[in-house]
């Protein structure tokens, strides 16, 4: 499985390079300031988790690095070039993959359409130009089954397959196109136990492999079995930026519960 | 990774993965396919037709069952590719009154050669389709409302400006004009196919139905197309450019529109400027029972085509029988509420996990 992310996760990829740099990135929604003072690297082969309650600016903090929305303040910075995303093309182009909860792929397309959405193969340039299915069909098999993803049929709607297995496809899909920085937002938040397992494994593959991964999730229990880097967020502020050997699993825990907050309530609940 | 807590990364899948893949079932794969449903619907009425209505048996009938079945078809096929994009378009029955009349009316009023009055009212349905659209993608409005603005004013313009321009409610006769003669080979002659005679318009109607089919199975745009309508948000995170797919769609459905507005307009030399409204949803409907979802991401266009069958059949079907046509809306609606149970049914059998 590590194996065959390897061989598709770009060569050039040397551990420990800044792939993202985020310096005091902040967004504005018109009068709302939904994200300020962020500042996030993204290194090649370490997972950088992003924690936070709902409505911390986990989303905001995605929709900059994927490119849906442009960020308004600070510098975002890819291979140390600043960039300005707008599209989601753009930040493709450079790399950077997103695989969302929810929405990681079509329910109702088949599995080997969900697998080259955007990024077709075709017999040709010209427009019409017919689709190579059997390529296709056959690349998206063999890719699932090297990457020990076990579907029944390729040609099955993607939504008759189970939470844990969609997200696998949509990472091995970002993986075989050559991404460079993963960014998984809350891959394992609809999940079951062993389920979110699969999917922990994958990301601790991708990041063998060299990628820079974005690992955004309210579970600090999933995020320190895989993480380098833990940033918590709450209400669009950094509370806590951290490397993986300055904080423990207990102090993330209570922290992502609400820290001081929670400190002060139970002394105020005190029975 | 110091620690100890990191996953192993190298743990190989617990079993040697499967050297082939299980092929689903023939049941299975057949029932996934949204045009079953209207496959079945389209044969029982055609057997009971041919069961209760003698003058159904003939071959003359038939022409005239496709020929009613092309005149919604044609636009239906556009409308089905577009309610799998995830719109609707409310304003396609109008805009084929819109299409013919521009035509007859620029070209009578200016004299000119008929096949300027077809490109120009072409290019005035390709504008209304990019109008839809954009304001759909721009402003994020639900396309059955924008849609639904678009089907008023046109319905307004569309007896306004012939009233303003003619004096009456009808374009006046333009058979005499330049180039009427080739354009109506082209858009409503009868073919003679040896056996039997047909209208022109189901040969457009089968090829546009095949060019649907091809682009919306076999080319990179029919991949975006059911993406968009399917997981918009999703379609977009990949990189696929959905406010363009979408605006597409629109202009199709106005092509469409615009074809079958050439058809009335050289069929009948003249048009009424009232026509059109409430064929909208007749297309709707065609597209519906052919096993599109209303809320996108799936349907096809034979299966437009056999809604628009299926509507040919029962509008000339009883009139064969014999019976009170009052009775068609009737029918027509009881088809639509037993397609879409079906198709929830085959929804869900296809979401399901296996």
């Amino acid at each position: 499985m590590t194996d065959t992310l390897a061989e598709h996760a770009a060569p050039d990829l040397k551990v420990g390079t800044p792939l993202v740099e985020m310096e005091g990135v902040g967004k504005s929604y018109g009068a709302i300031r939904a994200l300020e003072g962020i500042d996030l690297r993204v290194n090649a082969g370490e997972v950088a988790c992003v924690l936070g309650d709902n409505g911390a600016g986990k989303s905001t903090l995605i929709k900059i690095i994927s490119g849906l929305h442009p960020h308004t303040e600070g510098t975002v910075k890819v291979d140390g070039k600043p960039v300005h995303f707008s599209s989601p093309r753009e930040s493709l182009d450079h790399g950077i993959a997103t695989v969302y909860q929810d929405l990681a792929v079509v329910g109702l397309m088949e599995v080997w359409r969900n697998f080259f959405l955007g990024s077709e193969i075709r017999k040709g340039k010209y427009p019409m130009a017919p689709l190579d299915i059997a390529a296709m069909r056959e690349i998206a098999d063999t890719e699932l089954q090297k990457m020990g993803i076990v579907v029944k049929d390729i040609n099955q709607p993607i939504g008759t397959l189970s939470g844990g297995q969609r997200q696998c496809v949509a990472i091995a899909r970002a993986v075989y196109f050559g991404a460079r920085v993963l960014i998984l937002d809350e891959p394992t938040a609809a999940l079951g136990v062993k389920q979110s397992g699969v999917v922990l494994k994958y990301t601790a593959a991708a990041r063998d492999a060299g990628l820079g991964v974005v690992f955004i999730t309210h579970n600090p229990h999933h995020a320190y079995l895989v993480g380098d880097h833990f940033i918590i967020l709450k209400l669009g502020r950094r509370v806590l930026d951290k490397k993986r050997s300055e904080v423990s699993l207990e102090e993330l825990t209570t922290e992502m519960a609400g820290g001081q907050e929670l400190a002060e309530l139970s002394h105020e609940l005190k029975r | 990774m110091s620690s100890s807590v990191a996953t192993k990364p190298a743990a190989p899948p617990p079993a040697a993965p499967p050297p082939g893949r299980a092929q689903r079932s023939l049941f299975s794969r057949v029932l996934g396919r949204p045009e079953v449903g209207a496959l079945a619907a389209a044969i029982v009425i055609f057997a009971f037709f041919y069961a209760v209505a003698p003058p159904f048996r003939t071959l003359p009938a038939l022409a005239t069952v496709l020929y009613a079945s092309s005149t919604i078809g044609i636009v239906a096929v556009g409308v089905a590719l577009l309610m799998i994009g995830g719109e609707f378009d409310l304003s396609a029955g109008v805009a084929v009154t819109t299409s013919a009349l521009a035509a007859g009316m620029i070209t009578f009023q200016f004299s000119l050669n008929m096949w300027v009055g077809v490109v120009v009212s072409l290019l005035i349905a390709l504008t209304i389709g990019f109008v839809n659209g954009w304001l759909v993608m721009r402003t994020g409005i639900p396309s059955f409302l924008i849609t639904l603005s678009t089907f008023f004013i046109l319905q307004g313009v569309n007896l306004g400006v012939t009233k303003l321009v003619t004096g009456t409610v009808a374009t006046p006769n333009t058979s005499a004009l330049d180039g009427f003669a080739s354009a109506k080979a082209v858009f409503a002659s009868d073919i003679p196919l040896g056996f039997m005679t047909v209208k022109v318009t189901v040969l457009w109607w089968l090829l546009f139905v095949a060019v649907g089919t091809w682009l919306l199975l076999r080319t990179r745009t029919g991949n975006w197309v059911t993406a968009s309508g399917g997981n918009q948000a999703s379609a977009r995170a990949v990189g696929v450019p959905v406010p363009k797919v979408k605006i597409g769609l629109f202009m199709g459905v106005a092509f469409l529109a615009w074809f079958l507005g050439m058809h009335l307009l050289f069929n009948f030399s003249t048009v009424q400027a009232g026509l059109g409204i409430g064929n909208e949803f007749i297309y709707i409907i065609a597209s519906v029972v052919g096993g599109a979802l209303l809320t996108g991401g799936y349907g096809s266009a034979v299966g437009s085509a056999l809604g628009a069958f299926i509507f040919g059949m029962t509008t000339q079907g009883i009139v064969y029988a014999g019976w009170d046509p009052n009775w068609f809306r009737t029918f027509l609606g009881v088809m639509l509420l037993l397609a879409v149970m079906v198709n929830l049914y085959i929804k869900n059998y296809a979401a399901q996990r296996r």
